[in-house]
């Protein structure tokens, strides 16, 4: 049952992968793109990664994707201004340099004999709640998850400083 | 409690970022920009004064949860951090004025930037890395386009944040494969990790190519020259003095603590790093006639001398690695403030060699202050450069690099050249047309002339220092090898 599940998702998660990157069409991209977050958290859920799983539908497959569509409707682009031109020898070099990392990768990842621990299913159960995970957050993951407000904070005020178009100078040089 | 004895050991990064928080709502009730300014000097006095008690009084400590160190080379990397950016704040102010680009988000994003770098510095967890990383990252991609009328601007911001993204990927990925292959993100623990596995090469290689990015190691310096020379220049300063050591002080701090059993099998990495990097960076010096640009290569060569130190592997290599990192903010800071002093006085242009024709003759003291700092950049005895350089290129002998360290020296006999050339327009030869500079400010002047002392200091007398810098180690190297 597992394995056939595992299948499954693996399977509709390469495809709408592959189906995002191929796609001439950019709306059709967002929306396999939301398609692949979706089977990205049937993964979540067989690792019993409960709360991710609904955290992942949420905020990928929800608000970011939903931005992006939003974004993409009012840029508005046409049917002859694709992103993909030509291919030229620079992009084919690309995807060999790709091709070989990639295989590094599998070779490496393939390889793994498993050093992590083994937990049971019941000790699983319990990793993936909202309480596990929100009391590792606010123990031992302290320092790093308020640094993050402080890195979400640094991030609205880059865009708006980006944003900005008059340069309010006050006259101040004395 | 425990969160408040914390908070107190992590005090500098605490309070940078309270400051970031008040200035950022400062500006949202439209305070002056002077108001702005002075809040921020205030908070950046006070982090700088704990940092240096820290610096002097606290002992090597981990602290949430193991997250973070304070005391040791956490705060050593804590002091030059808030050190490099309280007189990149002083020069900051004047030359946006200057240029006209005085926005008041500037203040709370540096500030947010210091503490992602002071996050990044005394980090003992890879997810800590991560985080101060990011937040510094994201600060400097921001802080890159802010002369964004100029085209350079536009490219320097965009460029550096492409090419931030993607090495961010390299990062994640190598922090994952590490996870996998020994169970934890913590860097001692990692450390206690000896049997390697392919995956656990994959990792560290990934991880490494990552940092490379960040301290622009060639082969992947190339975004460097474009974005140090389209940025505003005390934020160039900024970046390649508090930026890159927060990230060297992470990598010290990595290899030492998380890979200190294959440090003899990454030197032969490091080798090639830094003699690529070495002869790459002042080979492109010299051929630059833009000043701006002409650092950019030449903060590349200092990364090159910088991982001659990381390839010895050892204590002495990593202590003279974070000594050149104390000197290079102090002449580095410098030699950009004065450049940035000419360039205000013109227009965001005025960076050609030829247009610092006779120069050194118009205001002494800035002449003065830029040949001290070129002098220490180019290693000439009695400046800290030269100390620098010195310790860095000794380690290497001891670790048997005979031949790397002959062709840095060589590299840097070499760079002597183009900072001198520098000096030779800005003494020698007349300038074509009358070009008036205004008088500096005077905390403007007074800071540089401090960098340069301080310069100055460090050539004559570094033993204390480097001293107290070898504790370190001796103390975090029994942390890393006790199970």
């Amino acid at each position: 049952m597992e394995t056939f599940f595992f299948v499954f998702v693996a399977t509709f998660a390469l495809g709408t992968a592959l189906a995002m990157v191929l796609s001439k069409n950019t709306v059709n991209s967002a929306l396999f793109l939301i398609l692949h977050m979706l089977s990205v958290s049937g993964f979540y859920l067989s690792l019993n990664a409960q709360f991710l799983a609904v955290i992942q539908i949420l905020v990928y497959a929800g608000a970011i994707m939903v931005l992006f569509l939003f974004v993409i409707m009012v840029l508005n682009m046409d049917e002859d201004e694709q992103i993909v031109t030509k291919v030229d020898f620079k992009q084919i070099f690309a995807v060999l340099v790709t091709v070989i990392v990639l295989a590094q990768l599998l070779y490496i990842v393939g390889n793994f004999t498993g050093a992590l621990p083994d937990f049971s299913q019941q000790e699983l159960m319990a990793i993936g709640t909202v309480e596990a995970i929100g009391d590792e957050m606010f123990t031992t993951f302290l320092l790093p998850f308020e640094a993050t407000a402080i890195l979400l904070t640094a991030a609205v005020v880059g865009a708006m400083l980006l944003a900005q178009k008059n340069v309010n100078v006050e006259d101040e040089i004395e | 409690m425990e969160i408040i004895n914390d908070l107190l050991l992590f005090l500098p990064a605490t309070i940078v970022a309270i400051g970031g928080l008040t200035v950022m709502m400062l500006d949202g009730y439209k305070a002056r920009s002077r108001t702005i300014y002075t809040t921020t000097m205030v908070f950046l006095g006070i982090a700088l004064g704990v940092a240096s008690w820290d610096l002097l009084m606290q002992a090597p400590e981990l602290i949430f949860s193991d997250m973070a160190g304070a005391g040791g080379t956490a705060a050593f990397g804590t002091f030059i951090v808030v050190f490099g950016t309280f007189f990149t704040v002083i020069l900051t102010h004047d030359y946006l004025i200057g240029v006209k680009h005085n926005f008041p988000q500037v203040y709370p994003l540096l500030m947010f930037c210091t503490f992602g770098m002071i996050v990044l510095a005394t980090a003992n967890d890879l997810v800590t890395v991560f985080v101060g990383l990011e937040t510094m990252s994201v600060c400097l991609y921001a802080l890159a386009g802010i002369i964004r009328d100029k085209r350079l601007g536009v490219e320097s911001a965009l460029k550096y944040f492409v090419m931030g993204a993607f090495s961010t990927g390299f990062f994640l990925y190598g922090i994952t494969l590490l996870y996998g292959a020994t169970g934890s993100t913590s860097l001692p623990e990692i450390g206690a990790y000896t049997d390697g596995g392919l995956i656990y090469w994959g990792g560290v290689s990934l991880l490494l190519v990552a940092f490379m990015f960040k301290v622009s190691a060639v082969p992947f310096h190339m975004w460097t020259p474009d974005v140090y020379t389209g940025s505003p220049t005390t934020i160039t300063a900024y970046m390649s003095t508090a930026g890159k050591t927060a990230s060297f002080v992470a990598l010290v701090l990595i290899l030492d603590r998380a890979m200190p059993f294959i440090a003899t099998e990454l030197t032969a990495t490091f080798s090639i790093i830094a003699l690529l990097t070495m002869i790459l960076g002042n080979a492109v010096a010299m051929v630059q006639d833009n000043v701006k640009r002409m650092l950019a290569y030449s903060s590349i060569a200092h990364v090159g001398y910088l991982f001659v130190g990381l390839a010895a592997g050892s204590v002495a290599g990593y202590s003279a690695v974070l000594f050149y990192l104390l000197a290079y903010t102090f002449m580095n800071v410098g030699a950009f403030g004065v450049v940035a002093y000419y360039e205000k006085n013109h227009d965001v242009h005025f960076n050609n060699v030829e247009s610092y024709a006779g120069l050194g003759y118009q205001r002494p003291i800035m002449g003065v202050l830029l040949s001290i700092f070129l002098f220490s950049l180019a290693g000439i005895p009695i400046s800290a450069g030269f100390n620098a350089k010195y310790l860095v290129f000794s380690a290497g002998i001891e670790a048997g690099l005979v031949s790397l360290v002959v062709v840095g020296v060589l590299a840097s006999a070499a760079s002597a050249y183009y900072y001198l050339r520098v000096m030779v327009y800005l003494y020698f030869r007349e300038g074509k047309e009358s070009v008036s500079l205004i008088e500096p400010k005077k905390v403007y002047s007074f800071s540089l002339v401090f960098l340069a002392l301080l310069t100055l200091y460090f050539g004559v007398v570094p033993g204390g220092v480097t001293e107290m810098i070898y504790g370190y180690f001796s103390d975090s190297m029994l942390t890393a090898t006790a199970p």
